[in-house]
């Protein structure tokens, strides 16, 4: 289910599919997205039909608005141009609602493991201990569950960070760099449990810096360089045979500016 | 300087022998001022964080507003409630005045705006932590308000040990709201005015001791608190 569209292929003006009552809404649509902050464009004119299944990775070098594409897909920003589409609907808070962000730097409540599990679950009107119990031990924080979460090492608060993600059993997951800085055996968990997700059917969003990680589990690869989208298409052909200089460049180690 | 010396051992000895009025006074004291330090925080905790977390046209007045309010005088205030409470006035039929219900409400819009203006600060601090998961979250106002007030809960009570700090210590206010009546309205402050205008420096000190112990014990527990929440990483 792979494609191998470069941008030339899927810029333009296609229309987005009619709206359904069953469209499927992991599958996103950005039409000339645009975002310019003090007269400096960070994201420009970005046109891309993503995937509704598999790991999505996000890739480029500092300042390609990697992380700035999330949050503008998540609706965290408003665009400066264009919009993002989910199973050709706007984004609003219904479809928002089905959506889980995990941020580079973890957001700990300052309350316990357990509680901050508990406060996602609470928000969607949910009380379930044993399905808190359950995100937990899925993500390997059952013995710290009465610990204050701020005292948890970074990889186990960005595990509690996935399972409060988990909790809402989102249909898309957007994870920013959440393995940033992380040792290699948090690294493996995270990256276990979040290719558990996709199994299951959630749409991974992921952005990283990290060729090794893509290698693992991208299915496909968008690859932006100053605010431009410049590949995207199957992990496979592009960490093999990159189109563009800037993503030779990158995928070979060298600076790009 | 002997008079001194003696006025302070029979203040001393009022208090270690827990004289009547002494106890009543101080009573009434904490019964006022903890009082309108709960329902000054009732108000000004929610409001506070509102303002915290909302951006909107004459937010920059808005906290002018609340820090120039921190500063109220209480005369100024207790000059208002007794207008609004006196006969004559607007609330006079409801017969408040000169009781400690209006003592509590001079007490209470005196110390909401330092609850107000002292809790935006503490929670817009941990909103600009939090605001992006509650975005992501798509929280309700309300739902981010009671998050950011519960996990600044040790952080607030700082902010609630100033609001009772001012209250507990002011005298102009209840001196006009309350009438400073003898086993009435008599709180410690206005005592205090009162036997030192009298002479009576014994009981007047030693009211000034207790408010002293009753300031530095409060302190002491809230700094305490708060040293274990730090503890815990839960401030």
């Amino acid at each position: 289910m792979h494609m191998r569209d470069t941008v030339s292929d899927i810029a333009g003006t296609r229309p987005p599919e009619p709206v359904s009552a069953t469209a499927d809404r992991r599958a996103a649509t950005l039409r000339n997205l645009g975002l310019t902050i003090d007269g400096t464009p960070l994201v420009r004119d970005l046109n891309l039909a993503l995937e509704p299944t598999g790991i999505t990775m996000i890739m480029g070098p500092n300042g390609a608005g990697k992380s700035l594409l999330l949050k503008l897909m998540h609706g965290l920003i408003v665009p400066s141009s264009g919009e993002v589409l989910w199973g050709g609907q706007p984004l609003s808070n219904e479809l928002r609602r089905v959506q889980s962000m995990v941020f580079q730097k973890p957001v700990v409540l300052r309350r316990s493991v357990a509680a901050n599990v508990d406060f996602v679950l609470k928000a969607r009107g949910i009380r379930d201990a044993s399905r808190r119990d359950a995100l937990l031990a899925h993500v390997g924080l059952s013995d710290h569950a009465r610990q204050p979460a701020r005292l948890l090492s970074g990889g186990e608060q960005q595990r509690l960070a996935l399972a409060r993600a988990l909790a809402t059993e989102p249909k898309v997951m957007l994870m920013d760099e959440p393995t940033a800085s992380l040792d290699p055996a948090s690294v493996l968990k995270i990256e276990e449990i979040v290719q558990d997700a996709q199994a299951k059917g959630t749409k991974i969003l992921f952005v990283t810096h990290d060729l090794g990680q893509a290698g693992r589990l991208a299915d496909d690869i968008v690859f932006m360089h100053k605010g431009r989208l410049h590949e995207y298409g199957s992990a496979d052909l592009f960490l093999s045979r990159p189109e563009t200089e800037e993503a030779r460049n990158f995928l070979q180690g060298r600076i790009v500016v | 300087m002997q008079d001194f010396g003696e006025a302070f051992r029979l203040a001393l000895s009022l208090v270690l022998s827990g004289d009547a009025d002494l106890v009543e006074i101080v009573a009434l004291s904490l019964r006022v001022s903890l009082t309108a330090t709960g329902v000054a925080c009732l108000i000004g905790l929610p409001l506070g964080a509102l303002v915290a977390i909302t951006r909107f046209r004459g937010r920059n007045a808005v906290l002018i507003l609340f820090n120039a309010l921190m500063g109220l005088p209480p005369v100024v205030v207790g000059l208002l409630v007794y207008l609004h409470l006196s006969r004559a006035g607007p609330l006079g039929f409801l017969g408040l005045l000169y009781t400690p219900t209006a003592m509590i409400i001079a007490q209470t819009i005196l110390i909401t705006p330092i609850v107000m203006a002292l809790s935006r600060q503490v929670l817009e601090d941990l909103h600009a932590e939090y605001a992006e998961q509650f975005r992501s979250l798509v929280l309700s106002r309300r739902q981010q308000v009671a998050a950011l007030i519960w996990d600044a809960r040790f952080s607030l009570l700082t902010v609630g040990l100033a609001g009772f700090g001012r209250a507990v210590a002011e005298v102009g206010a209840v001196m006009i709201v309350g009438g400073n009546i003898d086993h009435l309205t008599r709180v410690m402050t206005t005592a205090i005015a009162l036997e030192t205008s009298k002479g009576d420096l014994a009981l007047a000190l030693g009211l000034g001791l207790v408010l002293m112990v009753i300031a530095l014990g409060v302190n002491a527990m809230v700094q305490s608190l708060r040293m274990t929440a730090v503890r815990h990483a839960y401030a």
